[in-house]
C-alpha cells in the first residue's frame, strides 16, 4: 500500500503541474505599462514554487516507498547532515529565495503604488456603491464639482449628488456608467465609495485597489491596447456583489473625444 | 522527594450521577469527547452547507429539492437566491474555522490527552474546563440560531468587514439581527477558548509528573501549549472587536462606520468611524487563528508519525523551536490579508517580508518530517496514511502561499479562487487530515476498541484523491481571474470556468459522501469494534501507560507515573522490543537526539 | 528479549558527576537540576496552578485592553469628530477608594498569614480586612455608576460621541472585571471560614485585585490624556 501511495502522490503532483505548464488557465494578457514586472514576478514565483512543489512531493513519495520496505534486522538511519544540515539548507535556500522575491516584488509594487502620477495624467473619478460603478469626467473646466451625499439619489439618477444649480464646477461634469480612456494616456483614477467597502479590479490592467468608505484613494495607470475590459468588484458588498461590474473601453484619442462629446450631450 | 502534582489538584472522587458523568462533567476526558462530538456535528453542518454552495455554483438556477424547507425566503421554489448563497457561505466558513478547526485538534484531543501525556490526574481548574466546553457549545447554538431569524444569518463572510457588517439591515438581508447573533456567538466562543487556554497552559507548566521535564514532553503537548498561548492573545483581541461591532449595530456608536454613507438613497447617521480599524483588529486575530488551527495538527501528526516510523524525529528540539517561531511570526504577518485594502502601501511591503520569512520555519518542519522518514521503518496503517497525506497537503498549500505573500502578485490574486484554494489546502485539508489521523490513532485508547482498518484505508484513499480533485483546480481558476464570493458567474469572462466548477462540485459531493464511511466506522467501532489492548501501536508516551483502556477517571488509578526517558525512545533495544515507554525504569542505550 | 543494560543513558547526562563535597547548586530558582546531578529523577519545582493561572488570565485581560486602546487611538486620529470632555471628578475619588482597597487587601493578607501561621489568639477576626476590601470595592462600583450618571446628565451617552463611547466601553469593561474580582474575594472569605483556604488561592486572588487597581490607573491616565 505504501508503494501505491508513493505512486499516487507522484501522479497527483504531475497532473497538478500539467495545467500550469500548458498555461491552460493563465492570467489574461497585460495591457498596462506597469504590468511587466508583475508578470515576470509571477512566472519567477511559479517556477520556484513549481520546482519546490514537485521536488518535495516526489521526495516524499520516494521516502514512503523506500522506507516502508524494511526487515526486522534493519537499523534506523539518520539523514546525512542531520537536522542542522536541513535547517541550514532551509535558511539558505528558502531564505535567499524569499528575500529575492520580496525585494523584486517590492520594486514592482512601489513602481505602482508609491510613484506619483504624471503631471498631465487625466483625472477620472469612480464611485462605487451597491451594486454599480459610476464614473465622472471633469469636463472642459477641468475641475470636479463638489459631491453632496445628502443629494445622492438613484431614483433621480443623481449618482454623485451633484448640485448643478448651485455649483458652477458641476455643470460641465460628465457622469457615465461606463469607463472609457484613451490608449497610451496616463489616467489618475480618483476613488471613493458611496456606502460600503468595494474594490476596483481590471485584470488586464493589473490594477486592484479596495475602496475604503471615508477615504479618498487614487491609482494611476496607462492602458496600452484598445479593447473592452471588465471592471469587477472584488470586495464582498452584499447580495449583488456577483453582478457588480462595469466595462472599461480603451479607445484611440479620436474615438475617445467623440465618445466624451456624446456622453456630455446625454447629461 | 515530594510529588508536586498531588499537592495542587483537589482530588475529586469518581462522578456518581449520570449528569456528572456524561453531561456536566469535570473530567477532562469527557470534556474532550464532548468537544469532539461538537466538532463532529459542526463539520457535518459545515460540509452540508458547502454542498449547497457547490451545487449552486455549478448549476446556478437549479432547484435543489427541499431547499425551501431550510429557508422559504432564501430559496423560494427551491432555487437559492444570491443573498442566501452568501449567507450559507458565511455560516460554512464561520462554523468550520471556529467550531471544527479550532475545536477538534486543539480542544478535543488536547483536553483528552494533554493531562495524560504530562502524567497528571486532571487539569488544575476542572470547573473552568467544564465551563469552557459549555460556553463554546452555547456559542454554537447562538450562531446556529441566526438561521432562524426573519431575514436569516449574516452574509458578510466570516471576515465581517465593516461597514457592511456594521450599518445594519439597510445593507441587505441578514445584516440586521444576523450580524448581532454572529458577533455574540463569536464573542462567547472566545470566552470559552480563553478558559480552555487557561487550563492548557497551567497543565503544561504546573502539572507535569515527576521526571517529566519540558523537553520530555511529546510533540503533541508542545503543539497544544504553543497554541494555547496564541489563543490568549488572538481571542482576547477578537472579543472586544466583536463587542464594538455589536455596539455599532445596536447602540448607534460609530467605531467602524465613517460619515456620509448613502444606502438606499438615505444618508446614514454614523460619523467618523474607521473601516480599516475593523480589518486590523480582525486580522490581528485572524492570522494567528489559522496557525491555531494547524499547529496542533502538526503536533499530532508528528506524534503519530514517530510511533509509525519507529524512530524519533531527526531533531525534536528543532521541531519545537520551529512551531514556536511560527507562532511568534504569525503576529507580524497579518497585513498580508490587507495588501490592497487601502492601508499605506509601504505597510504592504513591510508585512510581506515576515510573511515570506515565515516560509522558513514551515519548510524546516516539512524537511524534518521528511528527513525523519529517511532511514525509518515506516508502518502503514490508517493513522500513518493520514499523517503522510497531511504532509503532502501541507506542502501544496504552503507552496501557494509563496504567491500570496507578495503584494505585487496579490494584485492579480487577491480575492480570487487562488486564495480559496490556498487556505482550503492548509486549513481544511491539512488540519482535517490531522484530525483524522488523531482519531484513528487515539480511538483505541479513548474507547477501548479498534477502528476498522479496511474502512479506514478506504476512507483515506477516497478522501486523499477527492480532496486534491476538489481543491487543486481552485488555483488555476484563481490565476485566470475567477473572483471569489460570487454566487454565480453571469458575465462572459467567467463562462469558461463553469465546467471546472461543475467538476469540483461533483468531486465535493463524492468526497463528502465518503465521509459517511468514517462516520459509520466511528459509530460501529465504538460499540462493536475489536477490543483494544492498552498499547496497540507499541508507543512510548504516557497515554499508553494508563492501567486500563479507556483510562480510569483519574487517569492512572491513583498512582501517578514517574518519567525516566525522553518521549520517543524508539529504535533501541529493550525488554519490550524496539521501544521503551517513558515511565519504564529500565536502563537503555538511548536513541540520540541530533540537536 | 533480555534486558540489555548499558552504561548510564547518554542523553540524560549533561554534566559530569562531581567529586564528593562539590555540588552544582540547585540550578536556580526553578530547582531544575538536583544537586547530586542525578538527572534520571529530574524534579522541578512547579508553582501552584493558581499562580500560573492568574498570570495567564491577566495576560489575556491585558491583550483585551490593549486592543481597545489601539481602537481608541485609531478612532481618535482618523476623523475630526472627536469631542473632548472633562472626565467627572468623582473618578479621582473612586481611584483613591480602589487604591485603599488594595492597601486593605494587603493588610488582610498579613493578618491571614499570621492567623494561619498559628497566631490564632492574636488575630481575632482574620476575615475582617477582607470584608473591608470588599466594601471598598463595592464603593468603587457605586462611584463608577455615579460617574456614568453624571456624564449622562451632561448629555454624554454611549453613542453621543466617540470619546464618550470609549469612556463607557473602557469603564464598563473594567467594572466587569472588578465584579469578577469581588467574586474571587467572596470565595476567599468562604474558604477561610471553612478552613479550606490555600495560600496560593489567596495570593492569586490578591494579585488579580491589585492588577485591577493598576489597570484602572492606566485607564484613568488614558482617559484623562485622550478624552
Amino acid at each position: 500500500m505504501a508503494k501505491l501511495l508513493a505512486v499516487t502522490i507522484i501522479i497527483i503532483a504531475i497532473l497538478s503541474a500539467i495545467p500550469i505548464l500548458r498555461h491552460t488557465f493563465w492570467t489574461p494578457e497585460d495591457i498596462s505599462t506597469h504590468g511587466r514586472p508583475i508578470d515576470e514576478q509571477m512566472s519567477e514565483t511559479m517556477a520556484e514554487a513549481g520546482i519546490s512543489f514537485l521536488a518535495s512531493q516526489i521526495l516524499l513519495a520516494i521516502f514512503v516507498w523506500k522506507y516502508s520496505q524494511h526487515r526486522p534486522q534493519d537499523r534506523i538511519k539518520s539523514f546525512p547532515g542531520g537536522a542542522m544540515g536541513l535547517v541550514i539548507a532551509a535558511f539558505l535556500l528558502v531564505g535567499t529565495e524569499v528575500l529575492a522575491l520580496g525585494a523584486f516584488g517590492a520594486r514592482a509594487w512601489a513602481n505602482i503604488y508609491l510613484s506619483p502620477p504624471a503631471a498631465n495624467a487625466m483625472p477620472i473619478q469612480v464611485q462605487a456603491g451597491q451594486f454599480a460603478f459610476y464614473f465622472r469626467y471633469p469636463g472642459p473646466d477641468g475641475t470636479f464639482g463638489p459631491v453632496h451625499p445628502d443629494q445622492i439619489s438613484e431614483g433621480n439618477q443623481n449618482f454623485f449628488g451633484l448640485d448643478t444649480s448651485h455649483d458652477a464646477d458641476s455643470k460641465d461634469d460628465i457622469v457615465t456608467a461606463e469607463m472609457a480612456v484613451p490608449v497610451d494616456r496616463e489616467v489618475q483614477l480618483l476613488m471613493h465609495s458611496k456606502d460600503l467597502g468595494h474594490s476596483f479590479h481590471v485584470r488586464e490592467l493589473r490594477v486592484h485597489q479596495d475602496f475604503v468608505p471615508g477615504l479618498d484613494l487614487a491609482v494611476h495607470f496607462t492602458a496600452t491596447k484598445v479593447g473592452r475590459y471588465e471592471i469587477v468588484c472584488t470586495q464582498l458588498c452584499g447580495l449583488g456583489h456577483y453582478n457588480m461590474k462595469a466595462y472599461l473601453s480603451v479607445m484611440s484619442q479620436a474615438d475617445f473625444d467623440d465618445w466624451l462629446k456624446k456622453q456630455a450631450a446625454l447629461q | 522527594m515530594h510529588d508536586v502534582s498531588h499537592a495542587h489538584v483537589a482530588h475529586h472522587g469518581p462522578p456518581q450521577s449520570f449528569i456528572s458523568k456524561h453531561i456536566f462533567s469535570i473530567d477532562h476526558k469527557v470534556i474532550g469527547k464532548q468537544y469532539y462530538g461538537l466538532a463532529l456535528v459542526a463539520v457535518l453542518v459545515g460540509m452540508f452547507l458547502s454542498w449547497l454552495m457547490r451545487i449552486h455554483l455549478g448549476w446556478t438556477n437549479y432547484a435543489i429539492p427541499g431547499l425551501h424547507w431550510l429557508s422559504s425566503n432564501g430559496a423560494p421554489g427551491d432555487v437559492m437566491t444570491p443573498e442566501y448563497y452568501l449567507q450559507l457561505m458565511t455560516m460554512h466558513a464561520t462554523i468550520m474555522v471556529f467550531f471544527v478547526l479550532t475545536t477538534a485538534p486543539f480542544a478535543a484531543f488536547g483536553n483528552y490527552f494533554l493531562p495524560i501525556q504530562v502524567g497528571a490526574e486532571d487539569m488544575p481548574f476542572p470547573h473552568f474546563n467544564m465551563m469552557s466546553f459549555w460556553v463554546t457549545f452555547v456559542g454554537f447554538l447562538v450562531l446556529i440560531s441566526s438561521f432562524f431569524v426573519s431575514d436569516g444569518p449574516t452574509l458578510g463572510g466570516w471576515t465581517q468587514y465593516a461597514p457592511l457588517s456594521a450599518v445594519g439591515s439597510v445593507a441587505g438581508p441578514g445584516q440586521g439581527m444576523g450580524v448581532v447573533l454572529w458577533a455574540a456567538a463569536i464573542a462567547i466562543f472566545c470566552v470559552g477558548q480563553l478558559l480552555g487556554s487557561l487550563n492548557f497552559i497551567t497543565t503544561t507548566l504546573d502539572m507535569r509528573t515527576k521526571g517529566m521535564s519540558l523537553w520530555r514532553l511529546p510533540l503533541s503537548c508542545w503543539a497544544w501549549f504553543i497554541t494555547s498561548i496564541m489563543g490568549l492573545t488572538a481571542f482576547a483581541v477578537l472579543m472586544p472587536a466583536c463587542i464594538l461591532l455589536i455596539l455599532d449595530h445596536v447602540a448607534g456608536t460609530s467605531f467602524f462606520v465613517p460619515s456620509n454613507l448613502v444606502l438606499n438613497d438615505q444618508l446614514q447617521p454614523h460619523a467618523g468611524g474607521s473601516t480599516l480599524l475593523w480589518q486590523h483588529l480582525f486580522w490581528f486575530f485572524g492570522h494567528p487563528e489559522v496557525y491555531i488551527a494547524i499547529i496542533p495538527a502538526m503536533g499530532i501528526v508528528s506524534h503519530i508519525l514517530i510511533a509509525n516510523m519507529r524512530r524519533p524525529m531527526l531533531s525534536h528540539r528543532v521541531l519545537v523551536y520551529s512551531m514556536g517561531a511560527l507562532a511568534v511570526l504569525s503576529y507580524m504577518v497579518y497585513g498580508h490579508h490587507m495588501f490592497v485594502s487601502g492601508m499605506n502601501p509601504v505597510s504592504s511591503i513591510l508585512f510581506s517580508f515576515p510573511t515570506l520569512i515565515i516560509t522558513i520555519p514551515s519548510t524546516i518542519i516539512v524537511l524534518i518530517w521528511m528527513g525523519s522518514l529517511y532511514g525509518s521503518k515506516l508502518r502503514i496503517n490508517t493513522a500513518s496514511l493520514f499523517s503522510i497525506g497531511m504532509i503532502s497537503m501541507f506542502i501544496t498549500g504552503g507552496v501557494s502561499g509563496f504567491f500570496l505573500a507578495q503584494p505585487s502578485l496579490d494584485i492579480m490574486l487577491h480575492a480570487t479562487y487562488f486564495v480559496v484554494g490556498h487556505f482550503h489546502f492548509v486549513m481544511a485539508v491539512s488540519a482535517i487530515f490531522g484530525i483524522f489521523a488523531g482519531t484513528y490513532f487515539w480511538f483505541p485508547k479513548m474507547f477501548g476498541r479498534m477502528m476498522n482498518e479496511t474502512l479506514g484505508k478506504i476512507h483515506f484513499w477516497l478522501t486523499f484523491v477527492g480532496a486534491y480533485c476538489i481543491f487543486m483546480p481552485f488555483h488555476y481558476l484563481g490565476m485566470a481571474g475567477n473572483i471569489r464570493r460570487y454566487q454565480a458567474f453571469v458575465d462572459d469572462f467567467m463562462q469558461p470556468f463553469i465546467p471546472v466548477h461543475k467538476f469540483m462540485t461533483v468531486a465535493a459531493l463524492a468526497t463528502g459522501a465518503v465521509q459517511f464511511i468514517f462516520l459509520y466506522n466511528l459509530i460501529h467501532s465504538r460499540w462493536w469494534g475489536d477490543p483494544a489492548p492498552d498499547n496497540p501501536w507499541q508507543a512510548t508516551s504516557l497515554e499508553w501507560a494508563t492501567p486500563t483502556t479507556p483510562p480510569p477517571y483519574d487517569n492512572f488509578g491513583g498512582k501517578l507515573p514517574v518519567v525516566y526517558h525522553d518521549p520517543y525512545q524508539y529504535g533501541i533495544e529493550s525488554s519490550t522490543g524496539d521501544y521503551v515507554m517513558q515511565n519504564s525504569p529500565e536502563h537503555i542505550e538511548t536513541a540520540r537526539d541530533e540537536a | 528479549m533480555a534486558t540489555v543494560v548499558h552504561e548510564p543513558p547518554r542523553v540524560e547526562e549533561i554534566r559530569k558527576p562531581l567529586p564528593p563535597g562539590q555540588s552544582y547548586g540547585n540550578g536556580g530558582w526553578r530547582n531544575l537540576i538536583p544537586s547530586d546531578g542525578e538527572l534520571r529523577h529530574v524534579q522541578e519545582y512547579a508553582p501552584p496552578p493558581a499562580s500560573t493561572g492568574v498570570w495567564v488570565g491577566l495576560f489575556a485581560i491585558s491583550m483585551t485592553f490593549a486592543a481597545l486602546t489601539s481602537a481608541l487611538v485609531v478612532r481618535k486620529g482618523g476623523a475630526a469628530d472627536w469631542r473632548h470632555f472633562t472626565i467627572p471628578s468623582i473618578l479621582y475619588l473612586n481611584t483613591i477608594v480602589l487604591i485603599a482597597s488594595s492597601v486593605t487587601l494587603e493588610i488582610s493578607r498579613r493578618q491571614i498569614a499570621a492567623y494561619m501561621g498559628g497566631l490564632r489568639n492574636k488575630v481575632a477576626y482574620p476575615a475582617r480586612w477582607l470584608y473591608i476590601t470588599l466594601a471598598l470595592g463595592s464603593l468603587f462600583i457605586l462611584g463608577q455608576y455615579v460617574a456614568w450618571r453624571q456624564l449622562s446628565a451632561q448629555g454624554l451617552y454611549l453613542a453621543t460621541n466617540p470619546s464618550s463611547s470609549f469612556f463607557y466601553v473602557l469603564t464598563a469593561a473594567h467594572l466587569l472585571h472588578i465584579t469578577g474580582g469581588l467574586g474571587g474575594l467572596v470565595r476567599v472569605i468562604r474558604k477561610l471560614g471553612n478552613s479550606a483556604l490555600k495560600r496560593s488561592t489567596l495570593d492569586a486572588t490578591s494579585r488579580y485585585w491589585h492588577f485591577m487597581d493598576v489597570l484602572w490607573l492606566y485607564l484613568l491616565l488614558l482617559l484623562w490624556a485622550k478624552l
